[in-house]
């Protein structure tokens, strides 16, 4: 058994410790807002925070999440750089398809979290590795910037 | 009739045959495509008329009016992010009246019968289902109201329904939609003819940039209008991987690494130890055509998505290649090779005007060019994936697809079912570009629910399952002829096509572009030249070739609007200039005149090739980007026009290329004209996405065989654009948004021309011209 903290909550599960993160939290928790892209780290899709970082659950395994506080897509809502940034992204109509957001939206609060006034050149190195077939990255920018100002505000 | 509008039909019929199911099809139906096929131009049916399953306008079909005013709209298209969940909601919550705050969408199940057509590609949604969506709430609205008059024993053109109620005005009476909703269902549905549409100023949401905010004061901000977009944010909303059953069991599949190949042995002893997997399934290769049929190959189903893939990697697999014939033997840089050589030969004539022997043999001037794009995968986000339960005589479906009409159908055949015990239920999609309209992923999962116990199966596609078994864009070769006179007027144009074509995929292989291949861009070239020969030689398939956001469109602009520059180039003269010279005044053009007998499936002498919506694009962008401005040393504005889906697009591309060879897009302007727009702002969206997407076609994305094999796995190899690629700043520039004109599509009419523009740019900025796509290390060193 492997004991995961996933948005707080405490899950005890029965899986090898070399299962991805990523399918532990789709497939053995059952919340799916983070998503499968490629499985080898290359396009975000399935970014959490292990303690407050960005990292990719599809090559981080089980075992060595354990012992952690993983936080998802799920737990934005409650995360007061997380709403601001759902916020920023419905009012500048990001989305498209919407699958690869809950991954750029984790990534961009990860990024917010640390530095609540990034340049376009340190959006882009946080957010590269966050594919958007749909292309949403112009959005992306400008609503990580949107963001920003709501974060700086309330501080 | 051409010939070449011959091969669409038999690849339509084609389909049919497929699609009715193994079991054979059905005689009637192939009569009547037939029929439909060789009537004349009077006779045949257009937009969405002509469609199987044609369109519907019924109210009750459509629209739900709770006792507590709960509106519920159905919408029948997919949603793949070109926004159509909310953008034909927008339509009928606009015609009907109803406030946007109560207003909730439920999407169709698979039901062309119901429904009418759900196919969602070719960038029809919009223009097909604009006027009975607005039909079938004028429809509802016109119900309300007679219910209202009733209710007050007044005549109903006294009745008039304003923001989710009906109001008399003399009495200044009001009864909420949902008060009437109960009397209103039970009146007749009106007569066609009486039908009476809101004057199009009247509309609240249709035509806005930006909506109110459902749950807030509709006076405070203002944000787009997006069904999903919450659900999307918070990471709710449903796409087909996340359908989740708790006795579900999960399915990967180790497929033919060749197209065709089939398993000649499976050692499975090592697969079954893993913990998790439960069974070892092989399936039979189907022979070709390929169809929308499973490739084959062995499936590991087991308890979670990992053991399922740890099961797969762990099969000892002997394959028999000699099965796939030729396949075996595809070879990318061969191919490619026997493409430009053939194109020095003549091909098959498919429009010719004037002397094009004696334009080039007496020309002052003559250039030639040859064109290569490559193979491309449409790569969604979200692979293919597809979840199935088959049990007692029935089955139901949860995918994410494109054409649900097709994954009923298939289903029917791989179960042995009737369609009427087949549901399909359309998830959102995490993308699609057409790789979603070819159900293969979910006949897969059919074939596998047979194997459950009645226990729902979920296959689920690796990124590398996707790049290595997509339906391909088609690699291209164009070879490019041209004329000038002493003045560099344009004399003589003469174009080789050459791509294999979809229509293989569902008979003995044409290895000739069917008609609406031809149709996009190439037959319906719009450039007013003495002497134009349009040809196409032959070329054979040796994969699965499919649609591809805006399809043969990519290959036809990136050749034409390249050598349109080529040419502007040799005679001296300004890009800009000299296209709108080489367009000629403006005017109307029917595309029967050229040979083209698709036209989107547009009525010709409604749908025509304009001129002057074509001059107005150009003038347009390049007035926006400021064409003709000094550029610093290194960077260059490049210029390209498409016209296709019947919408219009002109960009100019702001490229800078560093020492290294790296290219920066600075800027994007794009200029576009679809006629009337219902969602501006998921217009710009979209516009925006096919800017990115187009600079990924031109600098970075390419798929290669060898062997049969594709040689790309993931993305460290198959390169899409990624943040840093996009350009610095996108301006979209709506044009001609005028309810007179007749609706074009939207969410691929904005691709074709981007590649040219970025490689004319690249010209620009450095002199050097760009053949061959993508632009990759081209310019290093």
């Amino acid at each position: 058994m492997t004991t995961l903290t996933i948005n707080g909550t405490t899950h005890e599960l029965d899986v090898p410790d070399d299962m991805p993160l990523l399918w532990a939290i789709r497939d053995i928790v059952q919340l799916t807002g983070t998503k499968f892209g490629c499985g080898m780290s290359l396009c975000g899709a399935c970014t959490v925070h292990l303690d407050g970082e960005a990292i990719r659950s599809c090559t981080t395994t089980v075992g060595n999440a354990a012992g952690g506080e993983i936080t998802t897509i799920e737990a934005m809502k409650e995360d007061p750089v997380g709403q601001k940034v759902q916020t920023a992204w419905l009012d500048l109509g990001v989305a498209q398809c919407g699958y690869c957001q809950a991954g750029q939206i984790m990534s961009a609060t990860a990024l917010l979290k640390q530095n609540t006034n990034p340049s376009d050149a340190e959006i882009q190195d946080a957010m590269n590795g966050n594919i958007c077939r749909c292309g949403t990255y112009n959005r992306i920018q400008h609503a990580i910037h949107y963001a920003a100002d709501a974060v700086q505000e309330d501080t | 009739m051409t010939e070449s509008n011959d091969s669409l039909m038999i690849a339509n019929v084609s389909r049919r045959r497929f699609l009715g199911g193994m079991a054979g099809a059905s005689a009637l139906v192939l009569a009547a495509r037939w029929d439909m096929a060789l009537a004349s131009d009077d006779e045949k049916k257009y937009g969405a008329a002509g469609m199987p399953g044609g369109w519907v306008d019924d109210p009750n079909v459509f629209i739900q009016i709770d006792p507590d005013g709960a509106v519920t709209i159905v919408n029948h298209r997919s949603e793949m992010g070109q926004g159509i969940r909310t953008s034909l909601v927008m339509v009928a919550a606009d015609e009907l009246g109803a406030d946007w705050d109560r207003v909730a969408v439920q999407q169709a199940r698979a039901d062309q019968d119901r429904y009418g057509n759900q196919n969602t590609d070719g960038s029809r949604s919009m223009r097909h289902w604009y006027d009975p969506m607005r039909r079938a709430a004028a429809s509802a609205r016109m119900m309300l109201e007679q219910a209202a008059a009733n209710e007050w024993g007044v005549p109903a053109s006294e009745c008039e329904a304003g923001v989710h109620e009906v109001s008399h005005k003399a009495s200044g009476r009001t009864l909420g939609f949902g008060e009437l909703a109960e009397a209103a269902r039970e009146l007749d549905v009106p007569e066609r003819s009486a039908i009476q549409l809101n004057p199009i100023d009247a509309h609240r949401y249709i035509g806005q940039e930006a909506g109110p905010v459902r749950g807030r004061d509709t006076n405070s901000i203002e944000r787009p209008m997006a069904i999903d977009g919450e659900e999307i944010v918070e990471g709710s909303a449903t796409f087909g991987a996340d359908i989740q059953f708790d006795d579900m069991v999960f399915a990967v599949i180790a497929r033919p690494p060749v197209l065709g190949a089939k398993v000649s042995s499976v050692d499975d002893s090592e697969a079954r130890k893993v913990a998790g997997v439960e069974k070892v399934v092989t399936l039979d290769t189907n022979s070709e055509p390929a169809g929308f049929k499973p490739m084959g190959g062995v499936a590991v189903i087991a308890s979670n998505t990992w053991s399922a893939m740890q099961g797969r990697d762990a099969l000892r697999i002997d394959w028999d290649t000699d099965a796939a014939g030729d396949n075996a033997r595809y070879n990318t840089d061969e191919y490619r090779k026997s493409l430009e050589e053939a194109a020095q030969s003549p091909g098959k004539v498919i429009r010719s005007s004037g002397d094009i022997g004696n334009a080039l043999g007496n020309a002052e001037e003559t250039l030639e060019a040859v064109y290569y794009m490559p193979h491309m995968a449409q790569a969604p986000m979200e692979p293919p994936v597809s979840v199935v339960r088959a049990k007692d005589g029935k089955a139901e479906a949860w995918a994410p697809v494109q054409h649900p009409r097709a994954a009923r159908e298939g289903l029917a055949g791989v179960l042995g079912l009737d369609k009427e015990d087949v549901t399909v239920n359309v998830t959102l999609l995490g993308g699609g570009f057409g790789r979603k309209s070819k159900p293969d992923y979910i006949l897969e999962a059919g074939l596998l629910a047979k194997e459950t116990d009645g226990r729902p199966v979920k296959v689920q596609w690796s990124r590398e399952d996707d790049v290595h078994h997509a339906y391909f864009h088609a690699l291209s070769v164009d070879r490019l002829e041209g004329a000038l006179d002493a003045d560099g007027k344009a004399t003589g144009w003469r174009h080789r096509t050459l791509s294999p074509s979809i229509t293989s995929l569902f008979q003995e292989d044409p290895e000739h572009k069917g008609g609406f291949e031809l149709g996009m861009g190439f037959n319906t070239m719009p450039f007013d030249i003495p002497a134009i020969q349009l040809e196409n030689p032959e070329a054979a398939s040796h994969a699965r070739i499919g649609w591809f956001r805006s399809v043969y469109n990519l290959p036809h602009a990136f050749a034409i609007q390249s050598f349109a520059a080529e040419m502007a180039e040799a005679a001296g003269r300004d890009h800009r200039d000299y296209l709108l010279e080489l367009l000629g005044p403006a005017r109307q053009i029917n595309p029967r005149d050229f040979g083209d007998k698709w036209n989107y499936d547009e009525d010709p002498s409604v749908y025509t090739i304009d001129i002057g919506r074509m001059r107005n694009v150009i003038e347009k962008v390049t007035a926006k980007a400021d064409w003709g401005r000094d550029m610093p040393e290194g960077r260059g504005l490049g210029l390209a026009f498409h016209h296709s889906f019947q919408s219009y697009t002109a960009i100019v591309i702001d490229a800078e290329v560093g020492d290294d060879g790296s290219v920066t897009i600075h800027n994007a302007d794009i200029a576009f004209d679809c006629g009337f727009q219902v969602n501006p702002e998921r217009i710009r969206s979209q516009l925006e996405g096919a800017c990115v997407m187009g600079i990924g076609i031109a600098l970075h994305s390419e798929i290669t065989f060898r062997e049969g094999r594709v040689q790309e796995n993931n993305f460290h190899q198959y390169n899409v654009p990624r943040m840093e690629h996009a350009p610095k700043q996108v301006r979209t520039h709506l044009v001609n948004n005028d309810p007179k004109l007749p609706m074009g599509g939207v969410g691929e009419p904005g691709l074709p021309p981007v590649a040219p523009a970025v490689c004319n740019a690249i010209h620009a900025a450095t002199g050097k011209r760009i053949r061959q796509l993508p632009v990759a290390d081209q310019l290093a060193g």
